[in-house]
Formats: C-alpha cells, structure tokens, sequence
C-alpha cells in the first residue's frame, strides 16, 4: 500500500507548506467557483463568467502597474465589469450576449494595453503569465484571509438568494408573478459571479477560470436531476480536479524530459474536461430513459 | 353570497396613446371556470397583467381577497421554454410554488413535502413528478406548472392561453382538470385562449374580450349575435354548427360578399 502511494504521489508532497497552502486555497475557490456555476450554467451566462474571468487579465495587470496585491485587481475589474454588463441589460436573453461581448472586447482592449505596459516595465518577466494561468503555488498566505471573506460573501449570497434565484433563473415569469424582484436578484447573483471569478482568476488563472467555473457545474447538471445536489456535485468534481491538479502539477517535477513542473491550472482544466466526457458516458449508460 | 374571488372595475389601460383595455367590468364568483376569449390583440394578456399587479391601469381598480396578491393569484404563464438540462424536477418546481419567494436554504419538512405530492396528484402529475420538468411534454408540463400556481392555495387561478400549444386531447384533459379542480376546491380559475370550442362544455362563465371592451357572463348569454354585433360595433354572427361555436361578420351593406370572413372572426 505504501509503495503504491509512494509510487503515485512524489515525495514531499504532503509535507510541503506550499502544497497545504495551495491546496487551502485551490480548494476554496474550487468548491465556490464549481457551486455557482450551476447558476451561471442554468441560466444561460457562460458567457458572461468567461468574459468576466477574462477581463481579470486587464485587472491583474493594472494591479501589478500600480503596486497592490492582484486580487484587488481581478476583484476591482471583475465587480466593475459585471455592473456594466448588468446596465446594459445582461439579464435580457436577448440583450445577454450583446452586452457581454461589448465589455469583453473593452476589457481585451484594456488588458492589451496594460500587459504591454506591464511587460515593458524593467524586471518584469514571471508577472504576466502568472496573471494569465494563474499562481497557486505562489500566493502568500497573507492571501488567506481576504480570499476566505471573499467565498463567505458570495456563499452567504447565494444561499440568502437559493430560493428566489432558483425560480428566476426557471421562468423569470413566475417569478414575478409571485412578487420577487427579478432585476435585484439577477444583479445580486452577478454580484456573487463576479466575486467568484476574481477568486479563480487567482488561483487558476485570468484566461483559465471559465472551465473552473462552467465545467464541474455543467458534469454535475449531467448527473442528477436536483438543483441542491448539482451544486453539490460541481462543487466535488471542482475540488476533485483541483486537488488532483496540484498532485499531479508536484508529480510532473519528477517526469522525463524535461524534469520542470508543470502548470498546475493545465492539469485542473484537462481534468475538468476528462470529468465532463466521463458524465457524458454515464447518463448514456446510466438512464436511456432520458428521464 | 360570499365576496368575489375578483372584481374588476371600470379598468382603462392606455399606452402610448393606445387604449388597450376600455372600461372593463366584471366579477368572478368563488368557484368556478371562466374562459377570457379574444383574438390576438384584444387585450387578453394587458388584462391578466393588471389582475397580477404587475400593470397599474390608467384608470379604473382589481379588487382580489387576502392582502397579498402574491399569495391570493396562482399564475400559470403562456410561455414556458425548459432547457432538458435544467436539474429541476417537476416536484422541485410545485416545491418552490410554496416557498419561492422566501430567502435562505429550504429545510427539510415533512408537511412541506406532504403538501406537495397532495398537490401532484390533484393534478395527475405522481408519475412524471421525478423527471425532469425540461423533459416532459406540454400537457405534462402544464400539470406540473398549475400544481405549481396552486399549491399556495390561492382563491383565483390565472392560465395565459394554456391550450395554445396543446394537440387536442392533451387540450381536452387540461381543460377537465381546471374544472374539477374549480369544483372540487371552490377555486375560480381564469384562463384566456383565442379559441373558445375547447372550453365550451367545461366553461361556466365568458369574459369576451373585443377591441378592448368586454361582455361577461355564462356562454349562452353572450356568444350571441346581438351582443357580440354590439361589443364589436358592428355586425358579427355567432354560427352554431355540430355543437361547435363559429364567429364570422355577418352580412352588413358595407361587407363585401367575397370576403365572408372579417379581420377578428373566429373560424374554426
């Protein structure tokens, strides 16, 4: 048993603090990320959590630019971007990708300029695939406390709003025929989107949060019929792959050839994609019924 | 007599300089199932938009028991579109009929769960209450989604045109349960439609909707040539044939033989 684990896992893994501390916080932002994602897939805003993420490639580098810690980056551009999605009418289904890729291509516009900026600034060469891909073996746990109010935050959002949140995102018809407020609950759930992506702009990556966000959720919508247990589905799958992730990413120190570690955010993505193929076979094989 | 289930007062609704609903008056007892019929265009929909409170009329007032409108109208909407992938299942969504306005988790609870199969099957919906609502057929759906108006136990229930996408004996089935349920419960069940032969054997009462105007009462007082001619404002003749109601402008000086049938009959 031992050389089997011994085999698997490389040594050092468990004992090493960056680990723990990686894992601390790839967990968190997995379990999060992963969660609400069942909204952002059920009710068709994929899109707009991929430009979201996105656009934290333009927050991280400002924040880099200017000296402060890149959370504040991705969360600052993250919020502000939802906002203006949110005037210019993402919670119409028509008006929904209009205004996402409106504030996509101004973010892209933003970030051009700033990674430029960033990259011609002296002695900055790790910065900015960092913001790109992420840096979980990196953060400080200075990071912790702020990255542990940040999930509360949009935990207690979300389960405040569970209800509500639920039955817009169904039929935002029945929703306002029983006297919910649809714009204030759609805005609240952007808000807590927005927060989400900065978290796992963080850990995985500007360009890569998307998959952390959309792909676990849309395994879990493939593998159960309730809403509650597809959250907590996504959330499993999220915090599986990660950790899986991290193993692998402290494995891949050890591979020939070229015994140089690999990013941890490309095996967290490839295994979100293996997780959703692998739901695909097993509601195929599981339930021809389709029900 | 006990107070009506809805009252409905002298509603006017402009809009943008456009009269959409023109006096309208009429009053549903407890009770019972009322067909709002007109063609597209009429007003049907501005109409069940002020009885939900979510249009102010311009002038005119809905009087509705209980001091929560959201608790004493169950809505059933025209339009319901389910992505097959929606984790919901029809349980789920009756479920959030009872508790969805309210914030926080749900918690376990037994009356709770109770009150929802009791609600699944009055309407017939036990078998199909584990699928997935995205996945089911309209006539399932539309069980699912009147479990879902009902569940709350309001007095009045609305159902914007839930026969339109509907083969006929899905059409049929929907149409007896409403007047069982209407029955069984002392529930007034409101649903408009632009067709009115579905609901003719089950209907007790017709709130006919033209240009605006209504005339409101049981189907034999009302499709009638002489009221429909007087709610139109100009000649209309209400044909009877093989237990089937046809609509069509009558014959005037002004009607043109080769065009029989005017811009707002019904031909069915």
């Amino acid at each position: 048993m031992h050389t089997i684990l011994r085999a698997i896992v490389e040594p050092g893994f468990f004992s090493s603090y960056a680990v723990q501390l990686a894992a601390a916080f790839g967990g968190v932002v997995a379990v999060i990320a992963a969660g609400i994602g069942v909204f952002t897939v059920i009710r068709g805003q994929a899109f707009a959590g991929e430009a979201l993420g996105d656009m934290g490639s333009a927050g991280g580098s400002s924040a880099y630019l200017i000296g402060v810690a890149p959370i504040w980056g991705f969360l600052g551009i993250s919020v502000a971007a939802s906002a203006v999605m949110e005037l210019i009418g993402v919670q119409r289904a028509r008006g929904r990708d209009l205004a996402t890729g409106v504030v996509l291509g101004a973010g892209f516009g933003l970030a051009a300029l700033l990674l430029y900026l960033g990259m011609s600034h002296p002695g900055t060469t790790g910065e900015i695939p960092t913001i790109l891909f992420g840096s979980i073996f990196t953060l400080s746990s200075s990071n912790l406390p702020i990255v542990l109010t940040l999930g509360a935050i949009t935990v207690v959002t979300i389960a405040t709003l569970y209800r509500p949140l639920l039955l817009v995102s169904v039929s935002p018809e029945l929703a306002a025929a029983r006297g919910i407020p649809v714009r204030v609950v759609g805005a609240s759930y952007l808000f807590a989107l927005s927060i989400a992506v900065a978290l796992a702009d963080l850990t995985i990556g500007a360009i890569l949060s998307t998959a952390l966000l959309v792909g676990p959720a849309a395994a879990a919508l493939r593998l159960t019929s309730r809403p509650h247990t597809a959250i907590l589905a996504a959330s499993g799958i999220g915090l599986g792959c990660t950790w899986l992730g991290l193993l692998l990413a402290w494995d891949s120190y050890y591979w020939p050839p070229f015994r140089h570690g690999w990013p941890v955010s490309f095996f967290v993505v490839t295994l979100v994609l293996i997780s959703y193929l692998l739901s695909g076979l097993r509601r195929r094989g599981g339930s021809g019924s389709g029900a | 007599m006990s107070a009506p289930a809805l009252q409905v007062e002298s509603v006017t609704v402009e809009l943008g300089g456009r009269r959409i609903l023109d006096e309208i008056s009429f009053k549903l007892p407890p009770g019972g199932l009322t067909g709002l019929i007109g063609s597209n265009g009429a007003g049907k929909t501005t109409l069940m938009r002020v009885i939900l409170g979510q249009l102010t009329p311009t002038r005119g007032h809905v009087q509705i028991p209980g001091a929560d409108r959201r608790r004493s109208v169950g809505y059933v909407p025209q339009k319901f579109l389910l992505d097959p992938d929606m984790p919901l299942r029809g349980r789920d969504l009756v479920a959030l009929g009872l508790d969805g306005h309210r914030l926080g988790l749900p918690r376990p609870d037994r009356v709770r769960r109770e009150h929802v199969a009791e609600m699944l099957a009055a309407v017939g919906a036990e078998s199909f209450a584990d699928t997935r609502v995205g996945r089911l057929s309209g006539g399932e759906q539309q069980r699912i989604l009147i479990a879902h108006a009902l569940v709350s136990r309001p007095p009045l229930l609305l159902l914007d045109e839930p026969l339109a996408n509907l083969d006929l004996r899905s059409a049929r089935e929907v149409v007896d349960l409403l007047a069982t349920i209407a029955r069984e419960q002392r529930l007034s069940v409101l649903l408009s439609a632009h067709e009115m032969n579905a609901l003719l054997p089950a209907m007790d009462r017709v709130v006919y909707l033209a240009d605006g105007r209504a005339a409101c009462g049981p189907a034999d007082e009302v499709v009638r040539s002489d009221v429909l001619t007087r709610l139109y404002g100009h000649p209309v003749e209400v044909l009877r044939v093989h237990g089937r109601v046809i609509v069509v402008a009558g014959d005037s000086d002004e009607a043109e033989p080769s065009h029989p049938h005017h811009h707002h009959a019904e031909a069915f």
